[in-house]
């Protein structure tokens, strides 16, 4: 199973003339995703590898649809138009790939999202992957690459980090495990799914045994993770990494900010929260497959 | 993210109709006595840095006639306050003060929305009456599709027992500070004390807004120098860092400096990370090496080469760094090569004569690899190149013994020599630079890789001559992504005819300026 996407999943590209559209096209469509149509303003009627492009999201959807997910590649200015576009016409998971959104509009397409009771992931995203079926984004970079760095299996992968997505799941291939679904938040402070969002999205997939997160400092992401195991929510075992220990905070400068989150955001904070939930918290990255490793052998 | 100091951020507010202190911003104490006598009354100065807790700090100061308001003033300027030297201070006429209240927004990542905070009571120690006394504090979550209403201000500030005339004051207050809020991109907006005059007015004494860095191109009325989140004014180095930045939209580069002078001794190096989680972890794994960084940097979500270049160049515009570490998260997406080019050009350029350590695990690592130990043996600084499959930690090892087993080596910066256009040389534009091709030298040349080099194909052969296959404007726009594999090729393997020039804007009257002290 894994979660969100698989070879089914009917994908629309967004941007899709565009240079980093027009790559990723190629690496998701060599990785057997299927991609149905693309979308580029004033381009309709051009073909990229294959894929029909149209002039508007409704025009695809007429020709080509019904679309499961929507993959965005417009310059971050453009995004949220795209994003309401896609919304609107009835996509019901958005992949925004690029970052440096500014923040109103991603509330934005978060309550138009919750009207339309649609999902998204990002901004400021590599995307998803499920080993062997399909890839939304741009994670791997050459579906060969791809292909040889992660392998089908049974642990769920989530990060707030980019390269740490492949880093963790590519270690995890070499220890041995392989992957349900592979999933890279997003960087930025609010976003679609965040790490709790998808780790109970995990918790309900039968494929995943096993959760591997990567956190960091800022943002709650990691305390509602604990929050999640603490109300039975979440029940799955997880080797968790938190980064930003030697990163220096910023000096204060809003009171606001901490009336809200208290203590919350530190690295502390995450690592004592997680721990005291009974997520294995690891002290160095390169423990994470060795550490999954161990907990897999208890699972059987 | 983008601060802005309390005198802009009430100057928005005065703006919007919300009423601030009668008063405005000096920059010297006779400046400072000119306001306090142009405002004739009993004047508060406040020195504006990016900080909270002012008073505490002794940075604000109360004076009855303007010659003791200039004499105070003396004290406040150049005061150094957490890395920031006081520059600026801001003179106000002193309110009349009945009551304080406490009014903010932030945004709050679990719920995605904007949340407005109130506090019927307000001033220094915010933070405590909160926990203490949570009964005065209401919050409000927002809706952005519907906004944010009167009706639910007076409800918000209802419920911390606020009643009558006063009500309807502080609830319209509040619905224009969230307006301001969103006209602004605000990631938070905070005005702390929110205060009630004897003569029953209602007035911003204070206020703290911080803009969206990702939205300040909405913004260039606010004249923000650096989107990016700093504690204090950029450093020179930051800011010509941050042009090369703003120029150029693939990827992202990010530079940080911790120290503007470090020391010979202090075992600092130059960091050059890849990627927020990758870059931490490789921070993380040096300093556990005993190492101090002069520099925080991240090249990543595919920068072209020519980014990379330019981020090398500015990172050896540090004296005294006796390392460079590079290394992102190990398995990147990108393709890695085009990195590795720019280090080529940066490290040739400089002739590197410190160690350095370039971890470009990833998608093609081992042509990114191939390249930097091709191209780099030469340099008097020993350069090793390493992949996805060695830890941050071993390469962190690996640089330690090189910094010990070599002769110690501190990196002195070399100046930049003024750029001559080579003459009679076929030329055309990139994005931020020039290629120049001399083409009486490539009659000798017998393989024309330059061509081949070019996977994007902008180059073809007229007459045995490498010239733009395409149109010059497009090329200009972005068609050629200045990988800089024609010019490493050529410079390497054939006649040295092909030069790409990337200039890096201010960075040379910068080491000038670095050389002069140092002399």
């Amino acid at each position: 199973m894994g979660i969100l996407v698989n070879e089914k999943t009917r994908v629309l590209v967004q941007g899709i003339t565009g240079r980093e559209g027009r790559t990723r096209t190629k690496l998701m469509k060599d990785y057997g995703t299927n991609i149905v149509a693309g979308v580029t303003p004033g381009r309709g009627g051009e073909e990229v590898l294959g894929v029909p492009v149209f002039d508007t999201v409704e025009e695809a959807w007429e020709e080509k649809g019904p679309f499961d997910a929507s993959v965005i590649f417009v310059p971050a200015p453009l995004v949220k138009d795209a994003a309401l576009e896609a919304l609107e016409a009835g996509v019901k998971l958005l992949v925004l790939i690029p970052d440096r959104v500014p923040i109103y509009d991603v509330l934005e397409i978060v309550e138009y999202a919750r009207q339309t009771n649609a999902k998204f992931v990002g901004p400021n995203t590599l995307g998803l992957l499920a080993p062997g079926k399909a890839i939304l984004g741009m994670i791997g970079g050459r579906a060969e690459t791809a292909r040889q760095w992660f392998r089908p299996g049974f642990v769920g992968v989530c990060s707030r980090s980019g390269g740490i997505t492949s880093a963790i799941s590519y270690y995890l291939t070499q220890k041995g495990l392989g992957q349900s679904t592979i999933i890279h938040v997003g960087g930025d402070p609010v976003i679609g799914l965040s790490l709790p969002e998808v780790i109970k999205l995990f918790e309900e997939d039968e494929q995943t045994k096993l959760i591997a997160m990567f956190g960091e400092i800022g943002t709650t992401q990691e305390e509602r993770v604990a929050e999640l195991i603490e109300k039975g929510e979440v029940t799955k075992p997880i080797v968790a990494f938190i980064g930003g220990k030697a990163a220096k905070s910023g000096t204060r400068f809003s009171h606001a900010g901490a009336i809200i989150e208290g203590l919350r955001g530190s690295y502390e904070s995450k690592v004592k929260r997680l721990r005291e939930a009974g997520v294995h918290v690891v002290d160095s990255f390169m423990d994470i497959p060795e550490k999954a490793f161990e907990i897999s052998q208890n699972l059987k | 993210m983008a601060r802005l100091y309390e005198y802009q951020s009430k100057e928005l507010l005065r703006s919007k109709g919300i009423k601030v202190p009668h008063g405005r911003v000096a920059s010297s104490p006779d400046e400072v006595y000119q306001i306090a006598k142009e405002i004739a009354k009993p004047v508060v100065l406040k020195i504006q840095v990016w900080t909270t807790g002012r008073a505490t700090l002794g940075g604000i100061k109360f004076a009855e006639k303007p010659e003791e308001a200039r004499e105070l003033s003396k004290e406040l300027f150049g005061m150094e306050v957490k890395n920031f030297k006081v520059e600026k201070i801001l003179v106000e006429e002193k309110l009349d003060i009945e009551r304080e209240f406490f009014a903010g927004l932030v945004i709050d990542d679990s719920r995605k929305s904007p949340l407005v905070i109130f506090s019927s009571v307000g001033g220094s120690g915010i933070e405590e009456i909160a926990r203490e006394h949570p009964s005065r504090i209401s919050k409000h979550y927002i809706n952005l599709l519907k906004g944010f209403k009167t009706y639910e201000a007076r409800n918000l500030i209802r419920k911390t027992g606020i009643k009558g005339k006063l009500l309807l004051k502080l609830s319209s207050f509040l619905v224009k500070l969230y307006e301001l809020a969103v006209e602004y991109d605000a990631r938070s907006i905070e005005v702390n004390p929110l205060v009630l005059t004897s003569d029953g007015e209602i007035f911003a004494a204070d206020c703290h807004l911080v803009v969206d860095d990702y939205a300040v191109f909405r913004h260039p009325e606010l004249g923000i120098e650096i989107a990016r989140e700093f504690d204090r004014p950029a450093t020179e180095l930051e800011k010509i860092a941050y042009q090369v930045e703003e120029k150029d939209y693939r990827g992202t580069f990010y530079f940080f400096q911790m120290t503007e002078s470090p020391d010979p001794e202090g075992n600092y190096i130059g960091f050059h990370g890849a990627g927020g989680g990758g870059s931490m972890m490789s921070m993380d794994a040096v300093l556990n090496k005993g190492f101090r960084l002069a520099n925080y940097c991240d090249t990543s979500g595919n920068p072209p080469a020519s980014k990379v270049y330019r981020a090398a160049k500015i990172i050896l515009s540090q004296p005294n760094i006796i390392g460079y570490f590079a290394s992102g998260s190990g398995v990147a997406s990108q393709e890695q090569f085009h990195s590795a080019r720019g280090f080529v050009k940066a490290f040739i350029e400089e002739k590197l004569s410190i160690p350095a350590v370039i971890r470009l695990g990833g998608n093609y690592e081992e042509k990114a690899i191939e390249i930097l130990n091709t191209y780099l043996k030469n340099i008097p600084g020993k350069v090793e190149g390493y992949g996805r499959d060695d830890s941050p930690d071993f390469c962190a090892e690996r640089l330690r013994k090189l910094v010990e087993e070599g002769e110690r080596v501190i990196h002195k910066i070399n100046p930049i020599e003024e750029f001559k256009e080579p003459e009679n040389a076929y030329s055309f534009e990139t994005l931020t630079g020039k290629v120049f091709i001399e083409h009486e030298r490539c009659g000798k040349c017998k393989t024309k890789g330059c061509v081949e080099e070019c996977i994007y194909g902008v180059l073809k052969l007229d007459d045995g001559k490498p010239v733009l296959s395409m149109d010059a404007e497009e090329v200009r726009k972005g068609r050629c992504t200045e990988c800089l594999a024609c010019e490493i090729f050529c410079q390497f393997h054939e006649q040295k005819a092909i030069y790409i020039y990337l200039p890096i804007l201010g960075l040379k009257e910068y080491r000038e300026n670095l050389i002069k002290g140092r002399e």
